[in-house]
């Protein structure tokens, strides 16, 4: 790992308010994310792992400013993202993209193929004429696996995992150094999601690419991933190298998130552990540990200070108060 | 065929040889193909095309004056000196239709272009922007709604009218407080349906991609979110030709949109109905002069949002 890291997110939080009455009042708020820190180095792979609404693709799209951030700091290059003003943050644009979940919603309908990576290159100015930007545009095809000829086709005329591409081709266009990749192979069959992993995968080691991979999928991340961050209801609980997270969880949420692993054999048995109870609403969520209603080891202290992270072992960090 | 789209389903994986060969087609290629074979629309733009043609064109195939008066043919039906049938005054009614259609379909075409025009800026910034001026917009909006029509129409044609005239002559002034009144009160529904498109727009993935690229609030609109508002408001807007060219004839009706003399089809429609036993053509012809024009144009419409619409396989 390098010195200093290519992206440090410090204490990033998100609360959408609720209005209700006829004044618009806020009532409540929604802690999406709340309290979140991790760091990235240039060229590493961080995995972002949690259960649906925990946060994942919020703390993603806060890091770019697709949602403004309630309060903390977003630092890429140590240049603070929340606090750019509308034409430093186009500019940073070009360093940090994302490639988004649901091939058939990330694609315009009517534009062409051609269009839709183009006009990457037409809002930053690539491209000296019109001919550059379709060798340019070619090109990313090819690197992509697609042929140029898709160029002229309109979405709807390819498949999932083909869309898929042409989602990563565009984000590739502006020659970003972060990827934030929002669920990139949840809509994906099986079988083309081990392509798109594997053409992400190709493209890192090509372009030198950073990634923060969001995803639900423990074995995915797993394999895409240098290190993997478990996130429990808008806060990250456990932060470790993807072996040692894997071999060695120490907080209790990630070794019940684990144990649900199916293993692709009948034989082996392993004991399941059952969390009790759902996850608590993130508009009240509970005091202290996050995790403490469910918690099997929480104690008394739990439920009224909340633990912070700390590090277990070299490079593993662990939030909570009994195992850390 | 050269410009034949599979359909999603069967799009070949990379390597596949059979679509190597469909050329390249050009959009505005393309999308009169998919026009084409709309058989409604087809039909529709022909209809049009005639009516357009013959009011543009008829004063010089049928020279007849619209204004002679001839007592002797007085409520005449159809026959080959009028082909139409004549009025009570013995006018000759294709004359009168020819010079008529010209003010109602232009009445029509720029009222619809008004509603439009003011329904999709004020649909796109209450969309765009939301919070505040999305609260006033749509206040406005329930405003317009609202307004007893009739009344404020006596109002703004008794207050203006005048002034108009004197500016723009008898006829254009005229045209211009109609189109503009009808304009303005038509806006509504069109600016929210835009804005409920742009609503439902603004949260889809591919408005967020292009913002994570960097674009503008205006290049979001212009090329992400309006081009895909265009069905409904294509829809929308020759819904509102049919409305604006009925409206004309409701105002001419009162009174208070071109005076007696000048017969639009609506003035026509209106005269006629109380002969129309004596001479049921007086009214006949002009209705059905609106009605075929409506119904083309709302063919012509479909064809247009389905022709436009890439995702169609036609």
């Amino acid at each position: 790992m390098s010195e200093t890291p290519l992206l440090s997110v410090r204490g990033l939080r998100k609360h959408f308010p609720i209005t209700g009455g006829v004044l618009a009042r806020e009532v409540a708020r929604v802690h999406a994310v709340d309290g979140v820190s991790f760091d990235i180095a240039e060229g590493e792979t961080l995995g972002l792992v949690g259960e649906s609404g925990c946060g994942k693709s919020t703390t993603g799209r806060c890091i770019l400013r697709l949602i403004e951030p309630s309060g903390g700091e977003v630092l890429f290059r140590g240049q603070d993202v929340t606090r750019l003003d509308r034409k430093a943050l186009r500019a940073l644009r070009r360093d940090m993209q994302i490639i988004f979940q649901d091939p058939f919603a990330s694609l315009n309908p009517r534009h062409t193929v051609g269009g839709i990576i183009g006009e990457a290159l037409e809002i930053h100015n690539l491209g000296k004429n019109r001919a550059e930007r379709e060798a340019r545009i070619v090109e990313l095809l090819e690197t992509v696996g697609l042929r140029p000829d898709h160029m002229r086709r309109f979405p709807h005329e390819f498949s999932g995992g083909q869309r898929q591409r042409i989602g990563i081709a565009r984000a590739l266009a502006v020659e970003p150094r972060l990827i934030i990749c929002d669920e990139p192979v949840s809509a994906l069959d099986v079988s083309i999601q081990a392509q798109v992993i594997n053409l992400l995968e190709d493209l890192q080691e090509r372009f030198n690419l950073t990634y923060l991979f969001i995803a639900h999928d423990l074995s995915v991340v797993e394999h895409i991933s240098d290190r993997v961050a478990v996130m429990y209801l808008g806060r990250v609980m456990e932060i470790a190298p993807s072996r040692e997270l894997y071999d060695n969880p120490r907080h209790p949420y990630t070794e019940a998130l684990l144990s649900a692993v199916p293993i692709p054999d009948p034989r082996i048995k392993r004991k399941r552990i059952m969390l009790q109870g759902d996850v608590p609403s993130p508009i009240n969520p509970p005091t202290g540990c996050h995790f403490h209603p469910r918690c099997p080891i929480a104690e008394k202290h739990c439920s009224q200070e909340a633990p912070s992270l700390r590090e277990t072992s070299p490079g593993h960090w662990v939030s909570c108060h009994v195992r850390g | 065929m050269a410009g034949s789209t599979p359909a999603s389903i069967s799009a070949d994986l990379p390597g596949a040889a059979a679509e190597a060969q469909t050329k390249p087609v050009s959009r505005a290629l393309d999308a009169w193909r998919r026009f084409r074979r709309h058989r409604l629309a087809v039909v529709g733009l022909v209809v049009l095309s005639i009516i357009v043609f013959g009011v543009v064109f008829g004063k010089l195939l049928w020279p007849l004056s619209m204004s002679s008066i001839d007592f002797s043919a007085s409520l005449a039906p159809p026959s080959l000196a009028h082909p139409f049938g004549t009025d009570d005054l013995g006018h000759d009614l294709l004359a009168r239709m020819i010079f008529g259609g010209r003010i109602s379909l232009a009445v029509g075409l720029a009222a619809m272009l008004i509603a439009v025009g003011l329904g999709v800026l004020v649909g796109a910034v209450a969309g765009t922007a939301g919070g505040r001026i999305d609260t006033f917009l749509m206040w406005l909006t329930d405003l317009f709604l609202a307004l007893p029509q009739l009344p404020l129409l006596l109002l703004i044609i008794y207050l203006f009218r005048n002034t108009l005239v004197h500016f723009f002559g008898e006829e254009g002034g005229i045209f211009l407080i109609v189109v503009v009144v009808i304009g303005a009160l038509r806006w509504m529904s069109i600016a929210r349906l835009v804005r409920a498109q742009f609503f439902s727009l603004r949260e889809k993935e591919f408005v967020e991609a292009a913002r994570a690229l960097g674009a503008s609030r205006l290049r979001e609109v212009i090329h992400h979110m309006l081009p895909n508002t265009i069905g409904p408001i294509i829809v929308a807007a020759t819904i509102e030709i049919a409305n604006a060219i009925i409206a004309e004839s409701t105002l001419s009706f009162l009174g208070l949109g071109f005076p007696p003399d000048v017969p639009t089809w609506g003035r026509l429609l209106y005269d006629g109905r109380n002969y129309l036993d004596l001479a049921p053509q007086w009214a006949i012809f002009p209705g059905m002069a609106i009605f075929l024009t409506v119904l083309s144009i709302s063919f012509l419409g479909d064809g247009l949002r389905d022709a436009f619409d890439p995702r169609r396989v036609l």
